[in-house]
């Protein structure tokens, strides 16, 4: 595997919406110093306020889930079965997004908090934390946008970039991706299966045969937790707890598929070559991740919701920074790029989200 | 306890697993009360005394995951300051099955937990309690004429040894000398007054007229207990020494005050990969490639500082952020291995 080396010097230039973004190595390095030192400065400022922050957040969470789950044995009465739902969804919500994705990033391992370790902690969705951490954090971070090494281009299933050859596979391009959307945890538990490779003839299932047991175990736990165990709890009330479950999952499948394609997918976010990011600086690390990410405006419970993964640029400028600080600097990234004119793309979800299905259905041709 | 009943059954049932995983049931208990884990042995202060200016003395009442101690031994207490885990190593002075446990923290100037805790520690306040070990215990048979040393906070297990064999009821002869740096520093000197059958000395090294003079000698031995049956002392070095002078057969154990400053330059240390036992010479490179030079393959990803995937336990030792060129000399800590390169020796637990 190579990794980027922090030596060359070339001029990083990309064209986005029809104008030509240049940076010069000395330009590129001197941006990549004042990413550095708004991190530093940031790192440096840690302390109770994100740890009690965090902690805010998870006792939100589990609250919701404990009185989500337990309305939802009332089930039977409509208002018990529409609150308990709505809670236990956004109790999945917030575990995998303002929670998982960060805790796993890192975000909190300053602490020394075993509860908020990065190594130790497994989310409430079908994917097993461990290989999440090996595809998200490391393939996609590092790689974000390379089409042939980020993954997530697509996710093995998806024609998401032109760049990607067309195949007649692809005229259901739209069809996936509305099933993806739907089964989303169990997409996402299946992307380090690599399937994408495995079709191709590249490796063979039984190579795999240690990442599907591993996703086996860990989607039968929540198999059973949500369709059989709480369900059976609830006595002659199990059909209102199962399809409550259901609808919560399906809330939690949709809304993270909304946030996480906004990311990287809509208009004019650039992918990168291979080629093009040889011997890549700091610098140009950083002008990769601005130009492939995306931010979504709204809300401050917009913001926690999405897991601030509506900070999508600032995430993958700094992916082990308490989420809930991208807020504060997105600002300060933001006069940062235009000085050096490189655009910054934001907008609201319907409008990005838009963008996003013109390109689903776009690339569904040649 | 209720709770302790509930929450030792619930740790064990593999429905209640089931249903609050992935998390597991004690991260959600803990969210009632911060004591009420199963797996996790935590503490609760319920006193704070400031006997002396330099010290404070904390009651703890731990929950049921803790499992006890033995007179003499210590445990790593985990308190968090600033959003961050800090665990140092404490002596109690409580008897071994007593229901509280009692630490007493001197103040070590420009040590931050002996510090926050002389400064902060107030009642309610949760602790973590960890690692029980050490061999400084008295035998299971209790010797008949013994006698206790101990110097400034070294008082802490030896109290802790007389306070379980005064619960023991012993009959026992015991002699007790203590060296504080002045008389008001001198922790339970009240209580040991008032201890029955228990000779008691005091000396002070700084000022103050003590019942000796100086430091210990034979004088100091023969005035407390000529030829005790067993002799435990607890200490700095050189108390250490001057008692194992005069009784080799002493049990002890000696500590150093702790120094906080980092090595201003890369002094080429040990590096010592603890869990497979390789050692290597720091050559100034990051702590993941000397680990891979070494033979080692630990786990790594971005090699950059982004993913985590490298990060590991430092448990002693300093090391410096290339990114960042923080310098880092906090114990039990966890460092990202690609981006840090030691600051003289180092521990890493890969």
């Amino acid at each position: 595997m190579t990794t980027p080396t922090i030596t060359a010097q070339k001029t990083l230039e990309k064209t986005v919406a029809g104008k030509t973004v240049t940076l010069t190595p000395e330009q590129a390095e001197a941006f990549g110093r004042e990413l550095d030192a708004l991190k530093e400065r940031v790192v440096a400022d840690l302390g109770e306020r994100d740890v009690d922050y965090i902690r805010r957040i998870i006792k939100a969470q589990r609250g919701l889930e404990v009185a989500g789950r337990a309305m939802l044995f009332g089930g039977i009465f409509p208002p018990f079965w529409l609150a308990g739902t709505a809670m236990l969804g956004i109790a999945k919500i917030l575990d995998n997004m303002e929670i998982g994705h960060n805790i796993m990033h890192g975000q909190y391992d300053w602490t020394g908090d075993p509860a908020l370790a990065s190594k130790k902690f497994e989310w409430d969705t079908a994917c097993p934390a461990d290989q999440w951490r090996h595809s998200h954090n490391y393939m996609h971070h590092t790689y974000t946008n390379i089409v042939g090494m980020d993954r997530d281009v697509g996710y093995g299933i998806l024609r998401m970039s032109k760049d990607q050859r067309w195949s007649p596979y692809f005229l259901g391009n739209p069809v996936y991706a509305f099933l993806l959307m739907v089964l989303f945890q169990y997409g996402v538990a299946l992307h380090e299966l690599e399937t994408e490779r495995i079709r191709s003839g590249e490796i063979t299932v039984a190579e795999k045969r240690d990442v599907l047991n591993a996703i086996w175990r860990k989607t039968k736990k929540q198999t059973l937790k949500d369709y059989v165990a709480f369900p059976l709890l609830a006595g002659p009330f199990a059909p209102w707890v199962f399809a409550g479950n259901m609808t919560a999952n399906l809330m939690r499948n949709v809304w993270s598929y909304m946030i996480i394609f906004c990311g990287h997918f809509p208009e004019d976010v650039q992918e990168f070559s291979i080629e093009e990011t040889k011997a890549e600086t700091r610098g140009g690390w950083y002008f990769r991740q601005i130009l492939g990410s995306a931010n979504l405006t709204g809300g401050k419970l917009f913001h926690i919701l999405s897991g601030n993964l509506s900070f999508q640029i600032e995430h993958h400028l700094f992916p082990d920074v308490p989420a809930h600080r991208h807020a504060e600097i997105a600002p300060e990234v933001q006069e940062i790029c235009q000085r050096y004119g490189i655009p910054y793309n934001k907008g609201s979800l319907p409008k990005q989200f838009g963008t996003v299905v013109r390109k689903i259905v776009r690339l569904a041709l040649p | 306890m209720f709770t302790e009943t509930l929450t030792r059954r619930a740790r064990r049932s593999p429905l209640l697993e089931l249903l609050t995983g992935p998390h597991g049931v004690d991260r959600y208990t803990e969210l009632v009360d911060r004591t009420w884990t199963s797996g996790e042995a935590r503490a609760k202060v319920v006193a704070v005394r400031r006997q002396t200016p330099r010290s404070v003395t904390l009651v703890l009442e731990p929950n049921q995951a803790f499992t006890g101690f033995l007179a003499g031994q210590h445990i790593n207490l985990t308190v968090e300051i600033n959003g961050r885990r800090r665990t140092r190593c404490y002596s109690p002075a409580s008897a071994e099955n007593a229901t509280h446990i009692e630490l007493t923290i001197g103040r070590h100037d420009g040590g931050l937990v002996s510090t926050y805790l002389c400064d902060n520690a107030r009642p309610g306040m949760v602790l973590g309690l960890d690692s029980v070990g050490g061999d400084f215990t008295l035998p299971t048979e209790r010797p008949t004429r013994i006698l206790f040393v101990s110097g400034g906070s070294g008082i802490t297990p030896v109290m802790s040894m007389v306070r379980t064999m005064r619960d023991e009821g012993s009959d026992r002869e015991i002699a007790f000398i203590h060296y504080a740096r002045s008389p008001e520093e001198a922790c339970y000197a009240d209580e040991l007054a008032a201890m029955p059958g228990v000779r008691v000395l005091h000396g002070y090294t700084r000022e103050g007229a003590g019942d000796l003079t100086g430091h210990f000698d034979a004088d100091h031995l023969a005035a407390a207990m000529p030829e005790p049956e067993a002799v435990y002392v607890c200490g700095p070095p050189a108390l250490v020494d001057a008692v194992r002078a005069h009784c080799p057969d002493a049990r002890f154990e000696s500590f150093v005050t702790p120094t906080f400053s980092a090595p201003v330059e890369a002094t080429g240390g040990r590096v010592s990969f603890t869990d497979s036992g390789v050692e290597a010479t720091d050559d100034g490179q990051p702590l993941l490639v000397q680990a891979e030079n070494a033979g080692l393959t630990p786990e790594s990803g971005c090699r950059m500082g982004i993913c985590h995937s490298c990060t590991r336990r430092k448990t002693s030792g300093t090391v410096r952020n290339l990114i960042t060129g923080t310098v880092s000399t906090a114990e039990e800590e966890d460092v990202q291995i690609c981006v840090s390169a030691p600051v003289g020796d180092v521990e890493i637990a890969l």
